[in-house]
């Protein structure tokens, strides 16, 4: 599904991504851990398009499409999402109106019809039970004084309601209490299927007890340094980076 | 030797070939007092500091004449939906076969050369009331030259049906215009209008128009002024306002284009309990110039005054506000509010801002703000990153952002209106 080939990026004249290389198959969860700075919301935001990064060499290519070529909405209607490890306040853009918008032009772009009131409106329903937003929030404006852990809650219940192929969580177990977290992994499970993929970057162990990953990455200065299987976060969990850093020095 | 003739010479000797119907001696002699105030007045410059950033060469520079009214289709201009009397003005003249409306008792509805042969002791009582001695030029050439307009009497404890619609017409080449309106609202009366400017294919038409408003004690009346011309089209438009104890004035402004576009609207609140609600809302783009000054005057204890203008600036395109808000030393418990937004969508694009608060009591709440940035860039990505395009994605910010500006507006189909009016401007 999605093939990342030794992708260099920068920002500002600063390399942040220095030789990305990632192969993710349909049906897969893949986790990515990396101490801050590493360069794990860099390779979210070049993913999903994000003018201030310049991609300086190497290709992404999405079910055989070049990602890199697309514009940011078009790479989201070809199935990609990314779930903000900061979710953006939009102050008088209404949740729901947002919405609507984002999934006419997902329609329009797979030459579908637009959604009806009634469809609309069911599956709001259906998809906030699903993560357990509060209805009330989806009426308010985008993010606009949401709390930490409502905003990552709404940013899942986006991901349910556009119903991506690929799926870029971002940090969302960060500011999410306990029960949340619960949530919002089941969430995310439910709409697991075998032709679409997650990618989750986290700091945590814990999330990933409840989202499974199949394999698991550690990104260090711009480049994954280590792979390996779930079992590779717990050491991670234990040990920290260091035997990581000192495994490279060698 | 004869004297260079100026700008304002030859202008107004194109106006003085104008005829108007026969007027009584007390109309004549409001005109001719205008004539000679105008002897003394000239054109401003940008040294003068209420037109400091509005440059008029552009519509004094011009050779206009004032030409007769043509026989036009008003319906592509209509309000879909809108269930309103509909009064037609083009080129400053009212034409009774384009319009419909229909009586309503305790509500008068005239052209204002008929109101002026009937001579309604209301009529009488107020026209040119709130626009004499002023010293302002472009108020003196209409209340010399004025050619025709609507005149809306409604009287004590009549609430007024339906809204009346005035649509002003604009055709011709270097047409000069000069239309004017007087609204008088007897105590405890409602009425609510539109008064929309437009043209067909006109080019370089100067439309100067004056709408006189009187608000008697706990009258209300709600203005919603559309200006919506073709390019090279200039307009400056004067709204006189003038509000008795617990009466309720709102007028709100979307100006979606015009190279040159100033309004001039000055609110005195010269009674107990008012409310004073002014929104606006203008776009800009390509060279065009929208300039909106604002006075609200709170000579008396007690009132509320609201005002909210927004600006969305594009390509070349200038925003001016200047609002300005007295606050009497008799005006005590006075709330005024007044904020003003803008966002560029251009670097080429301007805004000047200028909010004045001027506070002669001490037992006030004012508050006034203005801001001017750019689109939020990590908002449109945000909205892009779901699927939605670029320009849609400026949309749904422009139409977020400027919604609060007109949110007094109370006629749905008109909100309705100018919202589609708003997006087609953004969508693609
Ligand atoms: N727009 C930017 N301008 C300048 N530097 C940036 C920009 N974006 C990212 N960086 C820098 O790039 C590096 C990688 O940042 P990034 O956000 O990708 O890290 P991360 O791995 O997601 O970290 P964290 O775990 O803290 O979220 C950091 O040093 C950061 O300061
Ligand atoms: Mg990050």
């Amino acid at each position: 599904m999605l093939q990342i080939k030794n992708l260099h990026a920068k920002v500002e004249d600063k390399e942040i991504l220095k030789g990305i290389n990632l192969e993710v198959k349909a049906g897969e969860v893949h986790a990515i851990m990396g101490p801050n700075g590493s360069g794990k919301s860099t390779l979210s935001s070049v993913l999903a398009g994000r003018e201030a990064y310049e991609v300086t060499e190497g290709e992404v290519l999405f079910n055989g499409k070049d990602l890199l070529d697309l514009a940011p909405e078009e790479r989201a209607n070809e199935g990609v999402f990314l779930a903000f490890q900061y979710p953006v306040e939009i102050p008088g853009v209404s949740n729901i109106n947002f919405l609507k918008t984002a999934i006419n032009e997902k329609r329009d772009y797979n030459k579908q019809e637009p959604v009806s009131a009634k469809e609309f409106l069911s599956l709001v329903k259906e998809k906030s039970a699903l993560v357990e937003l509060d209805a009330k929030l989806a009426n308010r404006s985008v993010n606009e004084g949401f709390s930490g852990g409502e905003k990552k809650r709404n940013e899942i219940f986006q991901m349910a309601m556009l119903e991506p192929k690929l799926s870029i969580l971002d940090e969302t177990d960060s500011g999410l209490d306990i029960d949340a977290l619960k949530i919002v992994a089941n969430g995310v499970n439910k709409l697991k299927s075998p032709e679409n993929a997650t990618i989750v970057i986290t700091h945590y162990q814990r999330l990933l007890d409840y989202i499974v990953p199949d394999f698991v990455h550690v990104l260090y200065n711009g480049r994954i340094v280590k792979s390996g299987t779930k079992e590779l976060a717990l050491e991670l969990e234990e040990k920290g980076y260091d035997w990581i850093k000192n495994e490279l020095k060698v | 030797m004869i004297a260079e003739l100026t700008k304002k010479d030859l202008i107004i000797e194109q106006l003085n070939a104008l005829t108007f119907h026969a007027e009584n001696e007390h109309f004549k002699t409001l005109r001719q007092a205008a004539r000679t105030a105008l002897a003394d007045l000239e054109f401003p410059t940008s040294k003068t500091e209420y037109w400091k950033y509005t440059r008029l060469g552009k519509v004094t520079n011009k050779t206009y004449t004032a030409q007769s009214a043509a026989t036009v289709d008003p319906t592509p201009f209509l309000i879909p939906g809108l269930d309103a009397h509909i009064l037609v003005l083009v080129n400053g003249r009212f034409k009774a076969e384009l319009s419909s409306f229909s009586s309503q008792p305790g509500v008068t509805v005239l052209a204002l050369q008929e109101a002026k042969t009937a001579s309604r002791t209301a009529f009488t009582k107020h026209f040119n009331q709130y626009t004499v001695q002023q010293g302002e030029i472009f108020m003196e050439l209409n209340n010399a030259y004025h050619t025709d307009g609507i005149y809306l009497e409604v009287e004590k404890g009549i609430v007024a049906e339906k809204p009346y619609h005035v649509l002003n017409i604009t055709t011709g080449n270097q047409n000069i215009v000069q239309p004017r309106n007087l609204i008088v609202s007897a105590p405890d009366s409602q009425i609510k209008l539109i008064e929309s400017f437009v043209t067909i294919e006109a080019q370089e038409s100067f439309t100067n128009s004056i709408a006189e408003f009187y608000v008697a004690e706990n009258a209300s009346v709600e203005y919603n002024k559309i200006q919506s011309f073709g390019p090279d089209n200039y307009q400056i438009a004067t709204e006189q306002v003038y509000q008795e104890s617990n009466s309720r004035f709102t007028v709100n402004t979307a100006t979606f284009n015009g190279t040159l576009m100033r309004n001039n609207l000055n609110v005195e609140v010269n009674g107990t309990y008012c409310e004073t609600n002014l929104g606006g809302l203008y776009l800009g783009k390509g060279k065009d110039h929208i300039d909106n000054h604002t006075v609200i005057d709170h000579k008396q204890p007690h009132c509320n005054s609201n005002e909210v203008y927004k600006g969305v600036l594009d390509d070349e395109s200038t925003g001016v506000f200047n609002g300005k808000v007295f606050v009497r030393q008799d005006a005590q418990i006075t709330n005024a509010f007044q904020q003003n937004n803008n966002i560029l969508l251009s670097d080429n694009a301007t805004v000047n801002s200028k909010p004045e608060l001027e506070i002669y009591a001490d037992d006030v709440k004012c508050s006034h703000g203005s801001t001017t940035g750019q689109i939020d860039d990590e908002a449109i990505f945000y909205l892009q990153s779901r699927g939605i395009s670029k320009r849609n994605a400026i949309n749904l910010m422009i139409n977020a952002f400027a919604k609060d500006a007109l949110e007094k507006i109370t006629i749905e189909a008109l909100e309705e209106y100018i919202n589609t009016k708003i997006e087609a401007r953004f969508t693609k």
